[in-house]
């Protein structure tokens, strides 16, 4: 067969300064027609480079050095501008990573998906808009009517990516290249998108190069794949040769690096002391909008909400965006005060504290966030960061930044990072300041809200790894929110599965994973990509996984 | 427009005529604390300074009375739409500003359209040629107009195009002594426009241009506008179809601001050129003291500056569909 697309010895450059001469160097495989092609590395690998390349869709600063990418006996490259528009959006398209900017928000999706049909052939405004209605239907929007009259933000994540991916696919093109496209979605929506990817690509036979990060999408989609790392092409085979019987070292790293579905097995503890932290009947809800003439919408985000945690322990508390983890996570350190309900710290009731009551229990209840690209203040040293919160509760600012020099060599960084800003420092890194900076009290109770979602595979496993071992060294309880099942059948002794505010289901990991209560748990089980690989028995816990890493 | 969208509004014209009160209250005592008596003004102009006269003057407007009550008569007969007489000029306030509304109408409105269509126009071209040299031109002269101080800007504007070059008329709104009808007054009076519109929508379009750029640029790095280019689009219809209309929105506010203005706003312009515009009336008014109708003038601008908020918020409405009352 033929070769629908064929990227030969593309290298494309990276504008002088960048961390390394090429983007992409010397990269070569081809698209079949009707396959589903994965591309699949960790960020800054290249992966989405080649995808804008194909599309002429690169920064005008950063320019192709050598290479062709061929489709229909023309390159793709150095095509003429106004003929490859002919083909963008047309006989190729894309579909990207955040559906949430993907739409242009002033306009209705009907406007947004028949302006391909506008640009491309002249249809009428009729034919135009029965297309348009036709697509939405083929993609499963609910009541596709009242759809083409919507707009984006009246639509979910997933419900956004479905009409991203009918302006793709509204003149059928040979080719569909689909960037990241459920990274941003909920494991549910991820299933039901790849469900939908999959039959349409099946449907019209188009072929997909599908990039990813995640080897549970590969599993899970993928016929063949290519890894891609630091810009170079590493592997390309068969979707099963690839993901059980890897051949370069880096997709082995990789492979090892994925957490396994399953929980290893665990003794369950018997806790013979007081818990540490116990949540009663905690309750907070949102109110938005409400004026004179209209009620406000009110969401529950914690809804009757009753843990215990133990020291040495780590509790996961896992759910979909919307599920109110993240909230109770901080009413839980009372960034949030809660309507009511009891949070007890080591047999204090602190929810109904005052601020300068509460000070003190600060310390034993620390965060470590999510985002390490915004958690840390760009403008003062690492050694400042951590040392505020002891100076705040009144040590000397020496000795806080002799203890923030012991805690960084703790968290395995060089001692030499005191005095350097955060912008030096890779996301892995920050996020062991981070986790620096949340021990600086010497707390009890770590609460990691995400605390390993914004990283890559590889520095996830890391990251887990040094919480495992803080955890038992600083006989820590930790509060683990995670939207991650694999991380959390990984790290977690017990997990609380949330849904809209409401805890569904609590109980020893193993239990949970294996033999779910609740359809909620269930469902979400079910919707893991990949949930067939990996998932027999365990064989790697974090420690091992950083070890075969190292 | 939907019943949620009239009841809106209704709320906001309630609360908007709560604030004009506390305006008018405020204002009140505002230009009481300034020094001056408007009854020496006026009977100094009549050449009379007797204590009598002067006592007759008071007594006329209730100047006399305790404070207390004239707010309370000011305030009672706002309340019916009456601003009162002018102590000079002894015709109701309200036919006075209202003799001079078209003339600031036409100068500043001119003023704000033209900097609207010139600032956007401007801003477009330099996001277009981002880092190139119409991208600096522009640029650098929207920085000299925004920081070029508009009384200077008008003289030097009236000396060379009117004293040197002879062009345009320098001053006054229509050529003095000439019955002109018809087209040649319309011309007449767009001659004499020229000047003072274009020096007053300056500083605006400089402002307008700056704006556009930005937020041009930033549009463009958003991801709905790759969507589009994957979609196949020209570069044109990229811009117009969806960079654009998503720019546009701060400028919206920015308008609606500068709308506000329209009334108040021209006073140093009206002075240069002599236009018989509010703005003048406003600067005599305050010379002679005349409480009244300088009040009625403050009363009737901020009246507009929460119309045009309201004008604003309710244009959002429309152009932006992600703004939703109430939900």
């Amino acid at each position: 067969m033929k070769p629908l697309l064929k990227v030969e010895n593309l290298s494309i450059r990276l504008p002088k300064g960048g961390d390394r001469e090429f983007a992409i160097r010397n990269v070569n495989y081809n698209l079949m027609p009707g396959e589903l092609l994965c591309v699949v590395g960790e960020s800054g690998s290249g992966k989405s480079m080649t995808a804008n390349a194909i599309m002429g869709l690169l920064p005008k600063v950063i320019e192709v050095d050598q290479g062709a990418v061929i489709f229909d006996d023309c390159d793709l490259i150095s095509l003429e501008e106004n003929r490859a528009r002919d083909l963008r959006g047309n006989r190729i398209s894309m579909i990207f990573q955040e559906p949430m900017t993907a739409l242009n928000p002033l306009m209705r999706v009907e406007d947004q998906i028949s302006e391909v049909f506008l640009i491309h052939t002249d249809m009428p405004a009729s034919e135009r808009q029965k297309r348009t209605l036709a697509l939405l239907e083929d993609v499963g929007l609910p009541d596709p009517k009242k759809m083409l009259r919507a707009y984006p933000h009246q639509l979910s994540g997933g419900q956004r990516q479905r009409v991203m991916i009918a302006m793709a696919l509204a003149l059928e093109p040979s080719i569909l290249i689909a960037d990241e496209p459920t990274t941003a979605l909920d494991v549910t929506t991820q299933a039901q998108i790849l469900k939908l990817v999959k039959e349409l690509q099946k449907k019209h036979n188009t072929a997909v190069m599908f990039i990813t990060h995640d080897f549970g999408v590969v599993a899970e989609i993928a016929d063949r794949v290519v890894v891609m790392e630091k810009g170079e092409m590493v592997e390309l085979g068969k979707s099963d040769d690839v993901l059980n019987n890897p051949q370069h070292d880096y997709t082995k790293k990789l492979i090892a690096a994925v957490p396994p579905l399953a929980a290893p097995l665990r003794e369950v503890k018997e806790h013979l002391e007081p818990p540490i932290l116990s949540v009663k009947n905690l309750c907070k809800t949102y109110s938005t909008g409400g004026s004179w003439f209209s009620k406000a919408r009110i969401v529950k985000a914690a809804d009757d909400v009753s843990f215990e945690l133990h020291r040495g322990e780590t509790l996961g508390l896992v759910g979909e965006s919307g599920s109110g983890k993240s909230t109770v996570s901080r009413c839980v350190v009372r960034l949030l005060e809660s309507d009511s309900g009891q949070i007890i710290l080591g047999g204090s009731e602190i929810q109904s504290l005052g601020a300068k009551e509460l000070s003190p229990f600060r310390k034993r209840i620390q965060m470590v966030f999510q985002d390490p690209y915004a958690s840390l203040n760009p403008r003062k040293t690492i050694g400042k960061i951590i040392a505020d919160g002891p100076i705040a509760q009144g040590m000397s600012p020496k000795a806080a930044l002799e203890k923030a020099a012991e805690l960084l060599e703790l968290v395995e960084l060089p001692k030499a990072a005191i005095d350097r800003y955060p912008h030096e420092f890779s996301g892995g890194q920050r996020q062991r300041i981070g986790i620096a900076r949340a021990l600086a009290h010497d707390p009890e109770i770590l609460v990691a809200d995400e605390a390993i979602s914004a990283l890559d595979v590889s520095v996830q496993a890391q990251i887990l790894d040094l919480i495992e071992t803080l955890k038992k060294r600083l006989n820590l309880a930790v509060l683990f929110v995670v939207h991650d099942l694999r991380v959390a059948a990984q790290v977690c002794d017990r997990v609380i599965v949330m849904q809209t505010g409401k805890i569904v289901e609590i109980g020893e990991t193993s239990q949970v994973f294996e033999a779910p209560a609740h359809e909620y748990t269930k469902g979400l089980i079910a919707s893991i990509p990949g949930a067939n690989w990996r998932s027999g028995n365990v064989e790697a816990t974090p420690t091992e996984l950083a070890e075969a890493l190292a | 427009m939907s019943v949620q969208t009239l009841l809106y509004i209704g709320g906001r014209l309630v609360k908007g005529a709560v604030v004009l009160l506390v305006i008018a209250v405020f204002n009140f005592f505002l230009i009481r604390a300034a020094p001056g008596d408007p009854a020496k003004v006026l009977a100094g102009e009549a050449g009379a300074t007797d204590e009598i006269f002067l006592q007759q003057l008071r007594d006329q407007f209730g100047l006399d009375e305790p404070l207390y009550y004239q707010l309370w008569v000011y305030v009672s007969n706002l309340m019916q739409f009456d601003m009162g007489m002018s102590y000079r000029q002894q015709m109701p306030v309200f036919d006075l500003i209202m003799e001079r509304m078209p003339a600031t109408l036409l100068l500043t409105g001119t003023a704000f359209l033209l900097s609207i269509l010139l600032g956007v126009a401007a801003g477009v071209i330099a996001a277009a040629y981002h880092r190139k040299i119409w991208d600096s031109v522009i640029t650098v002269a929207a920085l000299i107009f925004y920081a070029t101080p508009l009384f200077w800007l008008a003289m030097m504007a009236s000396l060379f195009f009117s004293v040197y070059l002879e062009w345009l008329p320098s001053f006054g709104m229509q050529s003095v002594g000439e019955d002109l009808t018809g087209w040649q007054k319309i011309t007449d009076i767009a001659m004499h426009l020229i000047l003072p519109a274009t020096t007053l929508g300056l500083f605006f379009t400089a402002v307008y241009a700056r704006m556009t750029r930005t937020s041009m640029i930033e549009t463009s790095r958003l991801d709905f506008v790759k969507t589009a280019k994957a979609k196949g689009m020209k570069p044109s219809r990229v811009t117009t179809h969806h960079v654009l209309r998503n720019a546009l929105l701060p400028v919206v506010t920015l308008a609606g601001l500068q709308a506000g203005q329209l009334i108040g706003g021209a006073v140093l312009t009206e002075t240069v050129f002599a236009w018989p515009g509010i703005g003048r009336l406003m600067f005599e008014a305050l010379f002679q003291r005349d409480y009244n109708l300088l009040l009625g003038v403050f009363f009737i601008s901020s009246a507009l500056v929460v119309l045009f908020n309201l004008i604003t918020d309710v244009i959002y409405l429309i152009v932006d569909p992600r703004i939703e009352l109430s939900k």
